[in-house]
């Protein structure tokens, strides 16, 4: 649907104008000659006429016609060119029709080197739809289509660029790659001729761009921009937008010469241009062209330029308001497509508010425009617009319109748009009016998008949750609206937030349990329910409405309509019970004893009955208690519900807006900020993230009850969601710190890429593999990552590395080499900066390269007495540094030793009088000097401490070496 | 247990739309049309299945017969009775057309409702249901009661596909033996694959309730006779055929041919297929064609081929047809024959021999040479075999008919009286020798 709305724009803009009396290159050469040549060369009628009577027929028809060619072509006698084109093209619609064709090459080879316009027209047809690569002919081909390219005459040019552009191979791109770019700029290139070459290099650089060399060119390319003739520009701006795609450096200048043209456009009247005005709007292709073009870049820095576009920007915008000029749907659609893509232009610059204001009101009226197609398109750029902190606030102001269009709108995926803005623009003033507006939609919504909807409500409810009393009340309104939609992380995360919050637990238990009470409730709301109450039903017991037994009978009412998981769940909530209320003991040890529970047909459910049952009668009261107690409070962790909005809708929407929210969030913090630039510092600012999981809380002691009893299985039951979403990558400096010991591994992942290292050192050199994984399934362009290395670190360390593919494939790996060299100590650690375009955003990136000194370490063995002799000599205050220091981790003698050996230095087995001791040496290599060095770590088990000293020739030596070990225990 | 039958004409359009089942919807009428008949030749398999609802479909002329069914059936039933359907359809109104069916379509539908009852295959006899179902409706009304109870009986009795009380003033009856060879031999002369299809065609016009008894030169029946003495054994075993596998009509009584090999049956009046069979062994092949083909370079291609005719000079075998089949990139054909007249077939890529007549023991050739074009496709010309067709007075698999008795025992005439015709017909199926 989505791509059925946009085609009205999709496709005109890529469709050139006619003017001349030559024929454009269109995109799909093939089925357009195709056409024009059924035209041209009349096929007797009676050959086309027996053509589809049936098949049969068809194909004795064909066998005879081709019977006929063939005795024709036997080479006997000479075919005048009239005759050889016939059946050349005779020949290329028996092709068409499906047939193979064996013979007849060579005859529209000939027709190559035909003077005729039109017997040249047809040999080149017949050779780009059915001359395949490896042909012997290429070379003939080739030549022809050289000679044509050199013959000055403009038609001949025109009809080779086109083959070479239709048949796009490989081949026909090592032939032509470095032709075509001459004939582009020559000055004395036809303007026609300019159009065709352009669009005929644009489609060579698209199948092999690595063929087409980058040069002097270039430049005088970007200067097509500047051409009398509109038809080149047009050309050359699609041209232009896909190489500065790919080089933005080299493009640059395009920005200025585009916005001028842009404004020169923009500010003409309609008359201006004359044979490029569509229905009164100057060149509506090249303008959106032109806009594209100017996305590729940043703002423009220039003040006057910016100043230009900026004008071009409102004028486009100004227009949008004047009265249409005809009532033709072209018209407006011209002038709607250069509008919305300048709105697109103003999104990715991002930049004036101003303009993004202006912009969002223009859309807002676009939300009661009476075309379906244009409140489907205004919605979506919307959707963008409300991630802008400019025009954020504007965006709400729609929110009674997009509301209405959710409740009236006839065609479902405008409906869909309108509930994607809410979730956009949604924040902590108007979430519960979007809530609840979503909440009473759900139960009219298509069931296509359902399941979607309850998400975003869940995550929304849970976002900008002031009140958690507001929480509960909206998912379990959730469960009961649209119960079969309920996904199991929803009613996972629920149960979550419930355990983790000492204040909503009274209140939930109250509210599940008058839940419940209704007749007929769904399986997810049980689900729910019997977990709460089995936590947290005490906490309602002292009503006499709301007694144990009541609820024990309550949700066993429920039981015999539900499906086996929850009936286990159920299960383990009566044992629970068992411990909360001991009055309900005998109860339901009858429920457990009786035959439906112990010989139940189902083994989980067996075993549980019959496990309940002995240790609700074995067990004594303080065993069960301690057994059955309270579930502790869950690990923070990402939402798993985001993550299943995330899997569900591609990496392309959703994932875009929070990344977009995350981006603006960074700006907003101001300047770039050092290494660490994972995702958990950016979602600091919002004070809601660390409802979302991202924050990296510590985890918490996630210690299961001991035995088999109803803890240890409920841990089971939500350890399925726990699985299921992989823990969000910490951040970089944790696994910074994690690389001082080891070489290889992951050093930084989020959702969109994944950094792997891998590497070796020897004495003062040592090579690194790096490893970029995409792991998304649309591909980065302009990936780019680049070492830096501080002015204080520069004279110490050398890195050599090669630049990378630009582009890297949706799910792709590349791999970067790094070469390295310690010249001198050193204490700081090179940053990794990766910049890339993901859809339509910047991406950057930054972290810490874990090259640190210790890495160029030579373990030393020695004796006790060598140790303690140079021990002695490095007895200068300055050589010594000491640190001592608390324990982070549990104090563990092999981790320790195997932590000591991938340091670097050698572990020197009984050389210490206290064989709790770790005794260390080795020889840190620099090119220009060794330094020894000797280290001894004491633990002291009481009081969980740490002693570490370290010796060495060079006092900043010591220092940074025990600043990186000390961080590891 | 059909669950429905359909007709569509060449288009896909319905014309008759029969469900005698609930578990078939209006659907699955669009679901033939949009999957196999739109699908233009690209479903090969008679049958398709289509959300798990089997349809088993032929095809006449521009005509499609569907039948439709949810449950597991036996195929082979289903086609049988769609053929039976097309015989039933084909003796009413003759040719099966999109018009006939059109201007037959109020019959069509009382026909299906007799020969099928939700879904079960009932009487399907030709001269049995002309007695009830008649193309000129009236007449029912002036049957009288007698008459009704007399085709009652008669469809609900033991011998359905006879009605008592026929009579003819000249008893009659003429048998054909219909044989068609299939062969495909090796361009030596070995035979790869030979077997002859063969049916008996009866058509009777017998007075009464006759008891006939059908003798052939089968190898077991003859062995069963023959035991008496071991000499005429002997003998008759030269002649005697081996018969891979025969079906014969319903009225033929089984039980009777697994005991004695006996073909004993009490006819159907009018014509029918008495039975069919399939024999391997011992065939007699009319017709040897031997090809040499001779590539010169690779623009030149030079083709000769004898036909022998193997038969008794007596007889003369007709139609004779030869098909030699010609490279893709044929640019020219010179073709020169003793007899017939030939040509170069461009539609066909073949070139066509055609002889009207010829006698037995005899052989004539042909010599042709064609002119190649040169491509540049790298594959093989496949060389496809030589086809034949003719057709003769003789039957290949040498079943001879060596008796056919009429006995009874309330006939007013005896066997003697009865005036038997014989003839057997010999055509070529799949007649092909590779080369």
């Amino acid at each position: 649907m989505c791509a059925c709305v946009a085609a009205p724009f999709a496709v005109t803009t890529t469709s050139v104008p006619r003017t001349g009396s030559l024929p454009v290159l269109p995109e799909t050469t093939t089925e357009a000659a195709a056409l024009r040549t059924r035209k041209s060369v009349k096929i007797k009628a009676p050959f086309c006429y027996f053509l589809g009577k049936s098949k049969e027929a068809e194909i004795k028809r064909i066998n005879k016609e081709l019977a006929n060619i063939r005795s024709k072509f036997k080479g006997d006698k000479a075919l005048d060119g009239y005759s050889k084109k016939k059946y050349v093209c005779k020949l290329l619609f028996i092709f068409l029709l499906g047939h193979d064709i064996d013979f007849g090459h060579m005859e529209a080879v000939n027709l190559l080197s035909s003077n005729r316009y039109t017997e040249k027209q047809i040999g080149y047809l017949f050779i780009s739809v059915l001359v395949n690569s490896n042909s012997e002919l290429i070379r003939l081909i080739n030549n022809a289509i050289k000679n044509d390219l050199a013959s000055r005459n403009p038609t001949f040019m025109g009809l080779a660029l086109h083959c070479v552009a239709s048949v796009g191979s490989r081949e026909m791109a090592e032939a032509f790659a470095g032709e075509i770019p001459r004939v582009l700029v020559a000055g004395d290139t036809m303007d026609s001729v300019k159009q065709s070459a352009a669009l005929c290099l644009l489609r060579l650089y698209r199948t092999s761009s690595d063929l087409v060399p980058m040069g002097d060119w270039t430049s005088r390319v970007v200067h097509l921009l500047n051409d009398q003739h509109l038809g080149v520009v047009t050309a050359a701006t699609s041209l232009i937008t896909t190489l500065a795609q790919k080089n933005p450096e080299e493009f640059k200048t395009s920005v200025s010469l585009a916005v001028s043209r842009l404004s020169r456009i923009v500010t003409s009247a309609s008359t201006d241009l004359q044979d490029y005005t569509y229905y009164f709007v100057p060149a509506p292709w090249l303008s959106v062209k032109l806009l594209r073009l100017l996305q590729c870049y940043p703002p423009p820095e220039d003040p006057a330029v910016r100043g230009r576009l900026t004008e071009c920007l409102e004028t486009i915008l100004n227009k949008a308001q004047e009265p249409p000029k005809s009532k033709k749907v072209q018209h407006s659609n011209a002038k709607n497509a250069v509008l919305f893509e300048a709105i697109s232009l103003i999104i990715h610059h991002d930049s004036e508010p101003n303009l993004l204001v202006r912009a969002c009101n223009q859309l807002g009226q676009f939300l009661q425009h009476r075309e379906t197609n244009l409140r489907y398109l205004a919605l979506e750029s919307m959707c963008t617009l409300a991630s802008s902190e400019f025009s954020h606030e504007a965006v709400k102001t729609h929110i009674e319109t997009v509301i209405n269009a959710l409740k009236t709108e006839r065609d479902v995926s405008v409906r869909q748009r309108a509930v994607d803005l809410l979730y956009a623009m949604c924040d902590r003033s108007n979430a519960p009016q979007i809530v609840a507006e979503m909440l009473s939609y759900l139960e009219t919504a298509d069931y296509s998008i359902r399941e979607e909807i309850v998400l975003k409500v869940a995550i929304l409810a849970e976002k900008y949750a002031v009140d958690y009393t507001w929480y509960v009340d909206t998912i379990l309104n959730l469960i009961r609206i649209a119960g079969d939609y309920v996904s199991e992380e929803v009613w996972y995360r629920v149960i979550q937030i419930v355990v983790n919050r000492d204040d909503v637990q009274g209140y939930a238990a109250k509210t599940v349990f008058e839940a419940l009470q209704a007749p007929a409730c769904h399986e997810n709301l049980v689900k729910v329910g019997g977990y709460i109450l089995g936590e947290f039903g005490n906490l309602i017991a002292g009503d006499p409405r709301s007694s144990p037994l009541i609820q024990f009978n309550l949700l066993h009412s429920k039981f015999h309509l539900c499906s086996v998981p929850t009936r286990a769940l159920l299960l383990s909530t009566y044992i629970k019970f068992v411990n909360l209320f001991p009055e309900v003991k005998p109860t339901i040890q009858d429920v457990l004893r009786s035959d439906s529970q112990l010989r139940n047909a189902d083994v989980e459910l067996q075993q549980r009955a019959v496990e309940y049952l002995r240790l609700s009668t074995v067990a004594s009261t303080d065993i069960l208690a301690t057994v059955l107690e309270e579930m502790p409070p869950f690990p923070e962790r990402e939402s798993s519900i985001l993550a299943k909005l995330k899997k569900k809708k591609g990496p392309s929407t959703v994932t875009d807006l929070e990344d977009a929210k995350r981006e603006r969030s960074v700006d907003v913090n101001g300047g770039p900020e050092p290494a660490p630039a994972s995702t958990s510092a950016m979602s600091t600012p919002s004070p809601s993230a660390d409802l979302l999981g991202l924050g990296a809380a510590p985890p918490a002691p996630a210690g299961p009850p001991p035995s088999s009893g109803s803890g240890g299985l409920l841990v089971d039951v939500f350890s399925d969601s726990a699985s299921a979403v992989a823990p969000l990558a910490p951040g970089s400096e944790d696994n910074f710190a994690r690389f001082v010991c080891k070489n290889n591994g992951v050093l930084f992942e989020n959702q969109l890429l994944q950094i792997g290292l891998k590497s070796e050192f020897r004495q003062n050199l040592g090579r690194m593999f790096i490893f970029y994984g995409n792991k998304t399934s649309t591909q980065f362009l302009n990936f780019t990552p680049t070492l830096i290395c501080s002015d204080d670190l520069q004279p110490h360390l050398n890195l050599q590395t090669k630049p990378v593919d630009p582009t890297v494939e949706g799910g792709a790996q590349v791999q970067q080499v790094v070469n390295i060299e310690c010249v001198s100590d050193f204490t700081e650690a090179p940053v990794l900066s990766i910049q890339f375009r993901y859809g339509g955003t910047f991406q950057n990136v930054s972290v810490q390269l874990p090259i640190t000194l210790n890495k160029f370490f030579q373990p030393t063995e020695m004796a006790s007495q060598d140790f303690f002799q140079r021990w002695k000599q490095l007895s200068n205050p300055q050589q010594e540094v000491q640190n001592i220091f608390k324990a982070k981790h549990p104090m563990d003698t092999e981790v320790t030793k195997a932590k000591i050996i991938g340091f670097g230095s050698a572990l020197l087995e009984e050389v210490d009088p206290n064989p709790a001791n770790f005794v260390g040496a080795g020889i840190i290599h620099t090119k220009t000097t060794q330094i020894g060095c000797l280290l001894r770590l004491e633990p002291n088990l009481q009081a969980q401490m740490y002693r570490l000293t370290l010796r060495t020739s060079k006092e900043a030596v010591s220092q940074r070496l025990c600043e990186l070990l000390s961080a590891q225990f | 247990m059909t669950g429905g039958l359909f007709i569509y004409n060449h288009k896909g359009e319905v014309l008759i739309s029969r469900v005698y089942r609930d578990d078939i919807g209006r659907n699955a009428v669009d679901a033939f049309q949009v999957n196999v008949i739109h699908a233009r030749q690209q479903v090969r398999s008679p049958v398709t299945n289509i959300a798990r609802t089997s349809f088993f479909h032929i095809k006449r002329s521009n005509i499609w017969l569907a039948a439709v069914t949810k449950q597991n059936v036996n195929a082979a039933m289903v086609f049988e009775f769609l053929y039976k359907m097309c015989d039933v359809m084909a003796a009413y109104f003759g040719k099966i057309s999109e018009e006939n069916i059109k201007n037959n379509f109020v019959f069509i539908y009382e026909l299906l409702d007799e020969i099928l009852d939700f879904g079960y295959p009932q009487n399907s006899e030709t001269g049995v249901l002309k007695t009830f179902i008649t193309q000129q409706g009236i007449k029912s009304q002036h049957q009288t009661k007698e008459e009704q109870s007399q085709i009652t009986s008669q469809v609900t009795g033991q011998i359905g596909w006879r009605r008592e009380g026929i009579k003819y003033g000249r008893n009659e009856l003429f048998l054909d033996v219909l044989e068609s060879v299939n062969l495909l031999m090796s361009p030596q002369g070995q035979v790869l694959s030979a077997h002859v299809s063969g049916r008996v065609v009866m058509k009777s016009y017998l007075s009464g309730m006759p008891e006939c008894k059908f003798g052939m030169n089968d190898k077991i029946i003859i062995e069963k006779q023959g035991k008496g003495t071991a000499d005429e054994a002997s003998k008759s075993r030269k002649q005697s055929i081996a018969v891979d596998d025969c079906t014969f009509h319903q009225c033929v009584r089984l039980s009777k041919f697994d005991s004695e090999r006996s073909i004993s049956f009490i006819p159907p009046d009018g014509e029918f297929e008495l039975m069919r069979s399939r024999t391997t062994k011992d065939i007699i092949l009319p017709f040897r064609v031997i090809p040499l083909v001779r590539e010169v370079g690779c623009t030149k291609l030079e083709v000769k081929v004898v036909i022998k005719s193997n038969f008794k000079p007596s007889l003369l075998a007709q139609k004779i047809e030869v098909r030699i089949p010609t490279p893709l990139n044929t640019s020219g054909v010179q073709v020169i024959c003793m007899k017939g007249k030939a040509k170069y077939n461009a539609s066909e890529n073949a070139m066509v021999w055609k002889i009207k007549r010829m006698a037995g023991m005899k052989e004539s050739q042909i010599s042709a040479e064609t002119e190649l074009l040169p491509t540049n496709d790298k594959k093989k010309w496949a060389r496809p075999p030589i086809s034949m067709n003719f057709e003769g007075p003789f039957a290949s698999s040498c079943l001879k008919v060596r008796y056919l008795k009429v006995f009874g025992p309330k006939l007013n005439y005896s066997d003697h009286d009865v005036i038997k015709w014989v003839r057997y017909i010999g055509r070529s199926g799949i007649y092909a020798t590779c080369c």
